[in-house]
Parts: structure tokens; C-alpha cells; sequence
């Protein structure tokens, strides 16, 4: 296996992390909304992933410039390709990140429920077209021969399959962030969550199903391991299903990591040997080895990620230690969001 | 290529919102440390003032901090989805730098930031200061690893090309992360920093010791900003004046469009202070100049000489073929010269101020607290006409003399820009104003008069307010 290999499956891992830390962040941003029975519910959901939601955030960020240290030339085709659904995920990037933040500045019930709406749409959106982005990836977009994207169209990136890839990423995230809120908070919410986390996994296991018959079928070369990665997630999915149902939410939550890592390896695994499909000409496709950057660039970031990677998932898991306890809606109102 | 309006919107786009950006970072850069600071002093000393000051200014950090960090997400993505034909030029290069912000610095800030909000009743007293201070270090080495991409934009150091695909490949990235260019810069950046904080936590005390209230905790902090800023400030002069000799011998067409100097002058080059300049007939009008001071500034010796704008243009002309090779002089000689006023106006009223409250006086003068509240904003001035400066002047190349910033755009529709401009200007603009009606609030309400207690330790007693 060479560098740009290896470069690969970093991605993959980068974007793993992402959708297992930030997903559950997602699901709470929503469930804050639509369970919360009153504004201090509400805080106390948000309190939960107070302390970690911005690093769990910098997942995406390291993901994205992976990408464009490792495959320039992935990064140059793809980023234009998918101008409008980027546009509303940054939008609701900072929407989200603004909300969660300055709700807490203000007391007083308006102010606080417009923040809440807004956390809710914005983490809807971005958990959808994340789904949508890294499917319409696997799907394929219009680049020529010079790899670049030639298509004038807004919506590339949207068709059936990808919009199935976002519908499943979507009922995960608040299947995983309800899970995430039945293990770290206390009360009325903890049970409400319970009961949530196992319906939700119903509809997330039913369409990741699908999600993974379709990537089997019409994008893999048909071949065992993307065969057992595909089954991988819908066995860890029924998994957390019947975890959840048994009100054992830890369970629940590492199963939800194994079906995310499958999810995303099920795409990877497709993909490969290509990172971005052309719908012009199967034969301009930008490949691994075609997209990579030089040796020299990949040793130095290796070296890098060789360092920093390690400490930084030492120091996020000591983070998650700390805030080990169960928040309740009084623990909620004194903290930094109170 | 050549697409002038996909380019202008596009060059438009970036420029706000880089711009945009940078409201925040030089707040964050400056008052983190500050913040630090009180955390320790409380830490070791128990005094309830640097409590009441670290809440106090720690909450506007945070506010500033929260918008600072998003709008820079939306740079990286940028990068991307608006210049994605730089982005394939430089790749190879450009994002080691950035890989290294993300997994050494991005992570550190956040986390570290969360462990400090929420950890005061979870961590011991000593664990939780140093969280701040990660933060800190974090912050910092954020904006190191950013200026070093931006430096090899203005001074590609460290490659070779490809011969096949015509791109830089890195194959030296200590030159990369050491050149002059970027220490200096990067100096530059942070004391940049340290004026914008100091003269905003001046101004905030000056709000509050011209009402007389909070006063123990704000005559602390309004000595110690003065002190900071004439510190930083000073650096800043040598720090500016060492970045100015680096950029005359990297980027001499900054120079002479900066200084709006067309033919070459020296030794004994003199400097203008007012000009009226004609770009179409590549002279000035008319100008105002102090004998001899540039060939100082530019190179450290009277003797120095500087080469003139039309020179530089004929030897660009012969190297890349015919073009325009020199930047809009006009935004360059006055932005530089704004940016050098801004900056160190704040600093120089600070001189005043020290010598008007010296031993505990308050002076009665309205304009005296007007002055000292409203210069709040130059060190913001200074650090915006100063970008615009450095990437103005050395226009047209976006890479310095590799790759022209038309060339550099991504072939996408300009429909994609009349959608996404006035979504950046409509979301900007609101949260522009949320984000200052909070920060005034905060302000206003001053370090907080309650009495919880910080970890582990008793209720302090309210101190009495002095009236």
C-alpha cells in the first residue's frame, strides 16, 4: 500500500469521526426542538454537547483540507461541483455555531426559541446534505479530460441515490443523538430519549438497508469485502435497534460507530481505485493514484497526522471523560449555557 | 480564461469575506492571553478583582471567538468552490500548512475551549488555568500555520516545478514554515493582535471609569492595556520596519505601488506622505515627501536605492510578456498609510491617557472619555487597510509571479455568484449587528456582582461598589 492509499483511508477515517461525534450533535441539535417540553429542557439537551460539539466539529474541518493537502486535484474537481450544496452547508455552518453559542446570552423565552429553530433547521440541513455530498461523490459528477467540473448546473449533486445517501445520514444522526442524550442526561429527557432513540432506529436501520443495497449493487464491483461491509451496517444497526429497545444506550452508541464506519466504508470501497466518478467518461475519472499529491507533500502530512492524530483523539476521549456525568436541567441552567 | 466578471465577483466574494473574517481573529489573538493572564492571577493570588475582570472579559471572548472560528470554516471551503484552479495549483504546498492548522491547532483551540467553559466545577483549579492557556497556544498556532500559506503565496519558497504538470510540488517544507517572509509576518499578525485587544480593553474601561463604577477592577485593566499596547505597539514599529525590508527585497512592486513611487529614486530615496496619483499616466500630480526616509525604511541605509513602479513593470514585461503588472497604486500608497495610522493612533493616545490618570486621577473631561471610548475602533482600521494592503499591492499575481488571480478562478457560472454574494452580505450583515449589539451588551453590564463562587472555593464577599 503507498501513500496515497494510505491517504485514502485517513479520509475515510476523518470522515468517519465526523459523522460518529458530530452526527450525535446533529441528532441533539434537532431533538432540542422537537422534545424539549420548555426552554430549560431545551438548554439541558444543548448543555449535553456544550463541552464538545465545536472540537467534534474540527472532524470536518481536517477532513475537508485531507482532501485538499492529499488529492489537490479531488479537491479542485469536487468543490465547484457541488457550489450550492456547500453554499447551504457553510450557511448553516455558522448559523448553527452562532445559535448554539448566543442563545445563552439573553435570557427570555423568544430570544432562546429562535435560537433553538434555528440549531434545529441548520442541524437538519447538514446532516441531510452531508449524506447527499459524499453519495452524489460515489454517484459520480460531469468532469472532462483536464478534471475539472463543466457542468453549469446547480444541482449536480442531487438524484435519487443521493438523496437516499442524506435521508439515511439524517435518520442516523437523530437516531445517534437521541441515543447520545438517553446516556448523558437525567429526567424527563433521558426517558423521552429512550423511547426516541429506538423508533428512530427503526426508520435509520430500514434506510441504511437500503442505502447499502443500492451501494452493493450499482456502484461496488460486486466483490466480498464490499459485501461484508455492506452487511456490517445493517447488522450493527439492528444491533443498536434491539439495544435501544432494551434501554442499554451504550450498546446502542458503539453500534451506531461500527454502522457509520461501514457507511462510510461502503462508499470508499465503491469509489475505489477512483475518488470522483466522471458521468462524462468513465475513463477521465480522477483516480487515487491520478488525484494524489507528490511523495514529499504526503510524507510530510503523514508525519503529521502521525503526530497529531493520535493526540488529538487522547485529548478529545480525556475531554469526553470529564464530562462523564449526566446532565440534568439544573446541572444545565448553572453551566456556561445557563 | 478571462471571464472578467466571473473573476471581479469572485475576487469580490473573498475579499469581504476575508475581510469579514478578520473583525474577529485579531480580538481572539489579543485577549485570549489576557484572559489567561487574569485566570492565573486569580488562580494564585485569590483576589475576587481578577475573578470579576476573567468573567468579565472572558464572555466577550467567547462571543468574539464563536463568529471568528465559523467564518473562517467558510474561508477553507472557499478555497475550494471559488478558486478551485488555484486550489489544484498550489495543493501540493498550500495545504500542508493548512493540514497542520487543522490537526495541531483547530482541535487544541475547541477542545480546549469547551474544557474551559464547562470544566470550572470539573477540573482542579491549576488543570482548568492551563486549559485557557492550550487555548491560547492553540489560537496562536492557528494564525502561525495560516500566515505561512499566505506568505508563500506572497513568497513561494521550498518547490520545484513539476515538469509535467506545471505545478509547484513542495520539496522542502522547513523553508516553507521558516522563511523571513512569514516570521515577520507573522509577528506582525500577532502584535496586530495585541494592539486591537489593548486598546479594546482600554476603551471598555474607560466606559466604566468615566461612570466611576466597577472601579477597582477597571483601573486594573486600564493600566495594564496601556501597558500592553505602548509595549505592543513599539514592536509593532521594528516588527513593521524589518516585515517592510523583507517585502522591498521579495515583493519590490508592493513597495514602489505602496509608496507610489514610479521611477527608481536612491540613494537617499524620499518618501511621500500626501500624493495625488495618476495611475494612467504612471505619475503623481503632485506629492508631499520627506527627503531621504524611504531608502532608510525600504533598506536600512540612506543609501539605499528603491526601484521605481516603471522599471519593475518593464523587467515584469520581459520576464512574463506584455501586461499590466502593476497594482492599483492608489488603494496601495493610502491603505498603507491608513494602516500605519490606525494602528498606532490607539498606542499614542494611550501615552496621553497615562500621563492625564496618572496616580489614580480621573479627569472630569467629556472629551477626554470619548476619545478614550471611540478609539476603540482604529486598531480594527489599522488591521483591515493593512490586508487590504498586502493582497491589494501585490495584485495581479494571487501566487507571487506563478499564477495570475484571473487565472486562478473556478470555471463555474457567475449565476453560482449573484447566489451566494447576497447570501454572504444578507447572513454577514445580520449576524454583523447581533454580534455588536451583543458585545455592547455585555460591555454595559460590566464584570458580574454576583456572588457564585468559582471552583472549590467558598463565596467571596461582595465588595462594596465604590460610587
Amino acid at each position: 500500500m503507498g501513500l496515497p492509499e494510505l491517504w485514502f483511508i485517513i479520509v475515510a477515517v476523518l470522515w468517519t469521526g465526523f459523522f460518529f461525534l458530530e452526527g450525535f450533535d446533529f441528532g441533539v441539535g434537532m431533538l432540542s426542538r422537537f422534545l424539549g417540553a420548555d426552554e430549560a429542557e431545551r438548554g439541558q439537551m444543548l448543555t449535553a454537547i456544550g463541552p464538545v460539539w465545536d472540537a467534534d466539529e474540527v472532524w470536518l474541518i481536517t477532513g475537508g483540507i485531507a482532501i485538499f493537502a492529499a488529492f489537490p486535484a479531488w479537491y479542485a474537481a469536487l468543490f465547484p461541483a457541488a457550489y450550492l450544496p456547500l453554499l447551504i452547508v457553510i450557511v448553516a455552518i455558522v448559523v448553527r455555531a452562532v445559535a448554539i453559542e448566543y442563545r445563552s446570552k439573553r435570557p427570555g423565552p423568544a430570544w432562546r426559541s429562535r435560537w433553538d429553530t434555528a440549531v434545529a433547521i441548520a442541524s437538519l440541513l447538514l446532516a441531510f446534505l452531508f449524506g447527499v455530498f459524499w453519495a452524489g461523490i460515489v454517484h459520480g459528477i460531469p468532469i472532462d479530460a483536464s478534471g475539472q467540473f463543466v457542468g453549469r448546473s446547480l444541482l449536480s449533486f442531487i438524484n435519487v441515490y443521493s438523496v437516499l445517501g442524506g435521508l439515511t445520514l439524517l435518520s442516523f444522526s437523530l437516531a445517534h443523538g437521541a441515543t447520545f442524550l438517553a446516556l448523558k442526561t437525567a429526567g424527563p429527557v433521558q426517558v423521552k430519549n429512550e423511547a426516541w432513540a429506538a423508533r428512530f432506529d427503526v426508520v435509520a436501520g430500514a434506510l441504511m438497508t437500503a442505502f447499502a443495497a443500492w451501494t452493493y449493487w450499482s456502484y461496488s464491483r460486486g466483490d466480498a469485502v464490499a459485501l461484508a461491509v455492506g452487511i456490517l451496517a445493517v447488522v450493527a444497526m439492528f444491533i443498536a435497534l434491539i439495544a435501544n429497545i432494551r434501554r442499554r444506550p451504550l450498546i446502542a452508541f458503539w453500534a451506531h460507530g461500527a454502522a457509520i464506519a461501514a457507511f462510510v466504508a461502503s462508499m470508499f470501497i465503491a469509489l475505489y481505485p477512483e475518488v470522483l466518478p466522471s458521468t462524462l467518461d468513465p475513463s477521465v475519472s480522477l483516480t487515487v493514484e491520478g488525484a494524489a499529491a507528490s511523495p514529499y507533500s504526503l510524507t510530510v502530512l503523514t508525519v503529521v497526522a502521525a503526530i497529531g492524530l493520535p493526540l488529538v483523539i487522547a485529548y478529545q476521549a480525556w475531554s469526553f471523560w470529564v464530562f462523564r456525568k449526566r446532565i440534568t436541567v439544573e446541572d444545565a441552567a448553572r453551566s456556561h449555557y445557563g | 480564461m478571462g471571464d472578467d466578471l466571473l473573476v471581479d465577483l469572485s475576487r469580490l466574494q473573498f475579499a469581504t469575506t476575508t475581510l469579514y473574517h478578520y473583525l474577529f481573529v485579531p480580538l481572539t489573538l489579543g485577549l485570549a492571553p489576557y484572559v489567561a493572564l487574569l485566570e492565573t492571577l486569580h488562580w494564585r493570588t485569590g483576589k475576587d478583582v481578577y475573578r470579576r475582570l476573567a468573567r468579565f472579559f472572558g464572555s466577550l471572548l467567547v462571543i468574539n471567538f464563536a463568529m471568528g472560528i465559523v467564518t473562517g470554516i467558510v474561508q477553507e471551503f472557499q478555497f475550494g468552490m471559488n478558486w478551485s484552479v488555484f486550489s489544484r495549483f498550489v495543493g501540493d504546498v498550500f495545504g500542508a500548512p493548512l493540514a497542520m492548522e487543522g490537526l495541531l491547532a483547530f482541535f487544541l483551540e475547541s477542545t480546549f475551549l469547551g474544557l474551559w467553559l464547562f470544566g470550572r466545577d470539573r477540573l482542579p483549579r491549576g488543570v482548568h488555568v492551563a486549559c485557557i492557556w492550550i487555548f491560547t497556544v492553540g489560537t496562536w498556532a492557528s494564525a502561525y500555520f495560516i500566515i505561512v500559506a499566505n506568505s508563500w503565496m506572497q513568497h513561494p519558497v521550498g518547490y520545484e516545478m513539476d515538469p509535467l504538470t506545471g505545478y509547484p510540488v513542495l520539496n522542502d517544507i522547513g523553508a516553507v514554515l521558516f522563511q523571513p517572509f512569514a516570521l515577520w509576518a507573522y509577528a506582525h499578525t500577532v502584535l496586530g493582535g495585541l494592539v486591537a485587544a489593548s486598546v479594546f480593553v482600554f476603551a471598555v474601561a474607560a466606559y466604566h471609569l468615566k461612570r466611576r463604577q466597577h472601579i477597582p477592577e477597571m483601573r486594573w485593566a486600564w493600566r495594564t492595556a496601556i501597558a500592553m499596547g505602548i509595549i505592543a505597539a513599539g514592536g509593532q514599529m521594528f516588527v513593521g520596519d524589518a516585515l517592510g525590508v523583507v517585502v522591498t527585497d521579495v515583493q519590490p512592486m508592493k513597495i514602489a505601488a505602496g509608496e507610489a513611487l514610479w521611477e527608481t529614486e536612491g540613494p537617499c530615496a524620499s518618501l511621500g506622505v500626501v500624493a495625488i496619483i495618476d495611475q494612467q499616466a504612471r505619475e503623481n500630480t503632485w506629492e508631499l515627501s520627506i527627503p531621504c526616509l524611504l531608502s532608510i525604511l525600504a533598506t536600512d541605509s540612506v543609501d539605499g536605492v528603491v526601484v521605481g513602479a516603471n522599471e519593475l513593470q518593464a523587467q515584469y514585461e520581459e520576464r512574463f510578456g506584455p501586461g499590466d503588472y502593476t497594482p492599483n497604486v492608489w488603494i496601495a500608497f493610502y491603505s498603507f498609510r491608513l494602516m500605519i495610522a490606525f494602528g498606532l493612533v490607539g498606542a499614542a493616545w494611550m501615552v496621553v491617557a497615562w500621563w492625564r490618570t496618572r496616580k489614580g486621577r480621573l479627569p472630569e473631561g467629556r472629551l477626554f472619555w470619548a476619545i478614550s471610548i471611540w478609539i476603540v475602533f482604529t486598531p480594527w482600521l489599522g488591521n483591515m487597510f493593512g490586508w487590504i494592503f498586502t493582497e491589494n499591492a501585490r495584485q495581479p499575481w494571487v501566487v507571487y509571479d506563478m499564477l495570475l488571480t484571473k487565472d486562478a478562478v473556478s470555471q463555474i457560472s457567475p449565476t453560482f455568484l449573484f447566489i451566494s454574494l447576497p447570501v454572504f452580505f444578507l447572513l454577514y450583515g445580520a449576524f454583523a449587528i447581533v454580534e455588536f449589539l451583543l458585545l455592547r451588551r455585555y460591555v454595559i453590564k460590566g464584570p458580574p456582582d454576583d456572588d457564585e463562587p468559582m471552583a472549590g472555593q467558598p463565596a467571596p464577599p461582595r465588595p462594596a461598589q465604590v460610587a
